[in-house]
């Protein structure tokens, strides 16, 4: 593992991929040496997964040369670079529950004796690669009967027994707790010595510079570089990963701040969470947020920013902690039972939990005040084409057509509507993750300019965002969030970009509370 | 000729073709063409005792109970459902009207009647009810729910009929199925009715916008606040409730309830009938209308059939034809390879009209 060592099991060189109207990645170039952890670094939307999909098959290359082991790799598909040594284990355990742990591991493998499946050999077998792993189960238990963590080590125990050169473990350790990731992370290492290469894809910073040995910084579909864990800094990690340069970034906070914040100041909390949390989510946390204040949360993919926005408004049910809104005790088990007390959550996942593609423009802007009347109350024709024709221009949504599909509308212009939908239900807390994700310059301006107003007219907002600039430009408080907890929460008041950089990649618990105070004696 | 009225005719056109229920109009349209051909006094509508009569009003007549188990489909496939037990509901309901209007007194009286009507009615609200909580509530997949009724089904119709074939002779019963009003057939008039009553339930409430909004984003959905559970149960219900109404058709045309086959197979020509329509599979967007259409062509298919005298054997294969032609054409695969060789096409025409 040093820089002499051989050549690398895998060399990607300029590797391009493009979808219709984006390029995923642009000449990207990735190697990989045997016997080590090697992590991919970038936030959303980095290339990191359309990397590794290049590297499985499952993508095809534009153009760039894939070389695994010294020979030009070509695989159409997972199975393929399967046989040819690569194995994955995804985040969702790709595995049958049904079947017993042995099958598991050696399905499609099994030993034949006259053409019949030699069950006894598959359970030796089986039996010696978990042993291998020191792991002790029963290879005959129906592989559903184990915990997540075991279940990710038996697709790991599956990928040794095909004796992969390269593993890639993708997010291996999102729902794992402390314990488990210790276990995965004393396998990790024993693979390590066999010589396998190992690439290694987690949002917990931590993780990564415990276990990796080298790193690879993606960022927008674009290499930013290749470094040895030990030789980069955290800091300089995130801003690498973020991509900001960080003297361009304190420049950009010299600005005269135009946010009042002695205003929030005295009046009284809309919503207050004390300690809730949930398992493999989120860590026990409080949040309070004021009435007619915008609280930024900043943090990392998976730092828990979405996964607190989803706890206070009941689209997760938080296991611990008690939630106060308006004075009175809430426990919300539903996103409708958040809505009645006109709490509403802009999902950053705009496809999957935001619009309803199929239905039209004016649809959609209804959609949430009407299930909040009920069915058998219909908002009158008139009274929807007036809310409908109303925000299209307040918000400048393009085409100004309410009866256009949403599926065919521009990714801003989808986010304008789903803000209408929401604004259409007059909350009194609105919880925006990531509204400005993926959309051009000018919508986002007229998004963040919105999300101003509507504070000033006594709106709550909590305001989710990976852009850090955009988190200080709004926010008049900003809860920073770590490894799945809240590692700071303060007043913005003279915060620049770096002092919040420093709190999401500063290591350990006593370097949070260390820079913590620093915020909170600037402040 | 003048280039506007070229482009507003094309225009018209192009929005004829891009409707979904152009190309099942069309095959509907096509075999009734076929059936004039062959019998040409196919559309003659006859007036008899101050009743209608001829073959349109037949196929009418006959595919009502069709139509009526597909209207339920049709809502339950569009929050991505399936209901495979509406034929087993079919035999229940009749076997349970028939079953108290013979074990009655008086079988002719009309309180018997609506007593067997009320109680079969309810029976088939409460099939609905729990074929909705296995699915809604439990989240059993609706096949795997729907599974479980249409085997059981047909075992309660069973133990309710005594595994006897029930004939009843009651006039007021027989109506329903075999009666007219109004010199039209009372099973067309029931059938139009609750097609007419689910149509303003779905378009003039907010129930159909919930509807789609479920089947097309369950998730997105939850979030703004639909009570999806509620919407689901909802259209299970009525679907149950429409097999009712069919079962009660159909034993009351037949004058008796057979258990083991009153609604066989009713199951398949009421997802036939909502797929012809255009409703996807795959559930969101839905058109009772194009349920309509999809239910006449089915039962045109039929009549057609006798009429053209296509040998028995191969009856099901000409079906099958006719049903994988009309979804081929919808589908938007084959849709999308249409246009592009439209498109391949229209350059040309294009400079033709410029010219």
């Amino acid at each position: 593992m040093s820089e002499t060592s051989p050549a690398p099991v895998v060399e990607m060189r300029d590797i391009s991929i493009s979808f219709p109207g984006v390029k995923a990645l642009d000449s990207v170039s990735f190697r990989m040496f045997p016997g080590e952890v090697h992590s991919l670094m970038g936030e959303n939307g980095a290339g990191k997964s359309t990397l590794i999909k290049a590297l499985t098959g499952v993508y095809p290359i534009d153009s760039g040369t894939i070389m695994l082991a010294g020979e030009p790799l070509s695989v159409n598909g997972p199975a393929q670079a399967q046989d040819a040594g690569i194995s994955t284990v995804y985040q969702e355990v790709n595995l049958l529950s049904n079947l017993s742990v042995a099958e598991n591991i050696m399905l499609g493998r099994e030993p034949r004796r006259f053409g019949l499946i030699d069950w006894a050999a598959t359970r030796r077998r089986a039996a010696e690669v978990l042993a291998g792993l020191n792991l002790d189960i029963d290879p005959a238990s129906p592989l559903s009967s184990h915990s997540l963590a075991v279940q990710q080590l038996v697709a790991i125990a599956r990928a040794i027994d095909i004796r992969a050169k390269v593993l890639i473990l993708d997010e291996p350790t999102s729902s794992l707790d402390a314990d488990e990731v210790a276990e995965l992370f004393r396998v990790i290492r024993r693979l390590k010595d066999d010589g396998v290469a190992i690439l290694f894809v987690s949002h917990f910073l931590d993780q990564v510079y415990e276990i990796a040995d080298r790193l690879t910084v993606l960022r927008n579909g674009a290499l930013v570089g290749e470094y040895r864990t030990e030789e980069i800094l955290r800091i300089e990690l995130v801003h690498k990963m973020i991509g900001k340069d960080i003297e361009l970034l304190e420049r950009l906070e010299t600005r005269s701040k135009s946010l009042d914040s002695t205003d929030s100041a005295g009046s009284a909390p809309y919503l207050t969470a004390h300690e809730i949390g949930r398992k493999g989510s989120i860590e026990p946390t409080s949040l309070t947020i004021q009435q007619g204040e915008v609280v930024g949360l900043a943090g990392l993919l998976g730092s828990g920013r979405t996964e607190l926005a989803r706890l206070l408004t009941g689209a997760d049910r938080a296991e611990t902690g008690t939630l106060t809104v308006a004075g009175s005790q809430r426990r919300f088990r539903s996103p409708r039972a958040a809505l009645k007390r006109r709490i509403a959550y802009s999902s950053e996942d705009r496809k999957r939990e935001g619009i309803v593609d199929d239905l039209t423009v004016r649809d959609n802007i209804v959609l949430a005040l009407q299930s909040d009347r009920g069915w058998f109350r219909p908002i009158p024709k008139r009274r929807r084409d007036e809310l409908a024709t109303s925000y299209i221009s307040a918000l400048g949504i393009r085409p100004a057509d309410p009866d256009a599909l949403v599926r065919n509308l521009s990714g801003g212009n989808q986010q304008k509507v789903l803000l209408a939908r929401w604004l259409a239900v007059a909350p009194r807390l609105l919880i925006l993750d990531e509204p400005t994700r993926g959309i051009d310059v000018g919508a986002k301006a007229e998004i963040q300019r919105l999300v101003a107003n509507l504070a000033e007219e006594g709106m709550s907002v909590v305001f989710i965002s990976a852009e850090l600039e955009e988190v200080l430009r709004l926010s008049h408080r900003i809860a920073v969030m770590r490894d799945r907890r809240k590692v700071a929460d303060f007043v913005n008041e003279d915060v620049t970009v770096g002092e919040i950089m420093t709190l999401i990649a500063s290591g350990s618990e006593d370097d949070t509370d260390a820079v913590a105070t620093t915020v909170g004696a600037g402040a | 000729m003048s280039g506007a009225q070229v482009g507003g005719r094309q225009g018209l056109a192009s929005r004829a073709l891009h409707s979904r229920l152009f190309w099942p109009i069309v095959t509907l349209l096509a075999l009734f063409a076929l059936n004039v051909i062959v019998s040409p006094s196919f559309l003659a509508i006859r007036v008899h005792d101050g009743h209608l009569f001829g073959s349109l009003i037949d196929i009418l007549r006959n595919g009502a109970p069709t139509l009526l188990v597909a209207l339920g489909m049709t809502v339950v496939i569009a929050t991505r459902g399936i209901d495979l037990s509406v034929g087993a509901v079919v035999a229940i309901a009749g076997a349970l009207a028939c079953t108290i209007i013979a074990d009655s007194p008086d079988p002719g009286s009309v309180a018997t009647v609506v007593t067997a009507v009320a109680v079969a009615l309810g029976f088939s609200l409460l099939l609905g009810a729990w074929n909705g909580l296995l699915v809604a509530a439990l989240g059993i997949q609706p096949i795997i729910a729907t599974l479980i009724l249409m085997t059981a089904g047909r075992g309660i119709a069973m133990l309710i009929t005594e595994g006897q074939i029930i004939t009843v002779s009651s006039p007021a019963y027989k109506v329903i199925g075999g009666g007219y009003w109004l010199g039209l057939p009372a099973s067309i008039i029931i059938a139009g009715g609750m097609f007419i009553v689910a149509a303003l339930l779905t378009r003039r409430t907010a129930l159909g916008l919930l509807i789609e909004s479920v089947g097309i984003n369950p998730a997105a959905s939850r979030l703004a606040g639909v009570r999806s559970r509620s919407i689901t149960w909802t259209v299970y219900v009525f679907s149950g409730l429409c097999a009712g109404v069919a079962g009660l058709m159909i034993s009351s045309n037949v004058t008796a309830a057979d258990a083991n086959n009153a609604g066989l197979w009713i199951e398949m020509d009421a997802i036939l009938a909502v797929v012809i329509g255009g409703t996807s599979l795959m559930g969101g967007r839905y058109s009772l209308t194009g349920t309509l259409v999809g239910a006449f062509i089915i039962q045109t298919l039929t009549t057609t059939v006798y009429t053209v005298g296509i040998a028995p054997e191969i009856t099901l294969v000409f079906k099958a034809l006719v049903v994988i032609a009309v979804c081929l054409l919808q589908s938007p695969a084959m849709r999308e390879r249409m246009r592009r060789r439209a498109r391949a096409t229209t350059p040309a025409t294009a400079k033709a009209v410029a010219s």
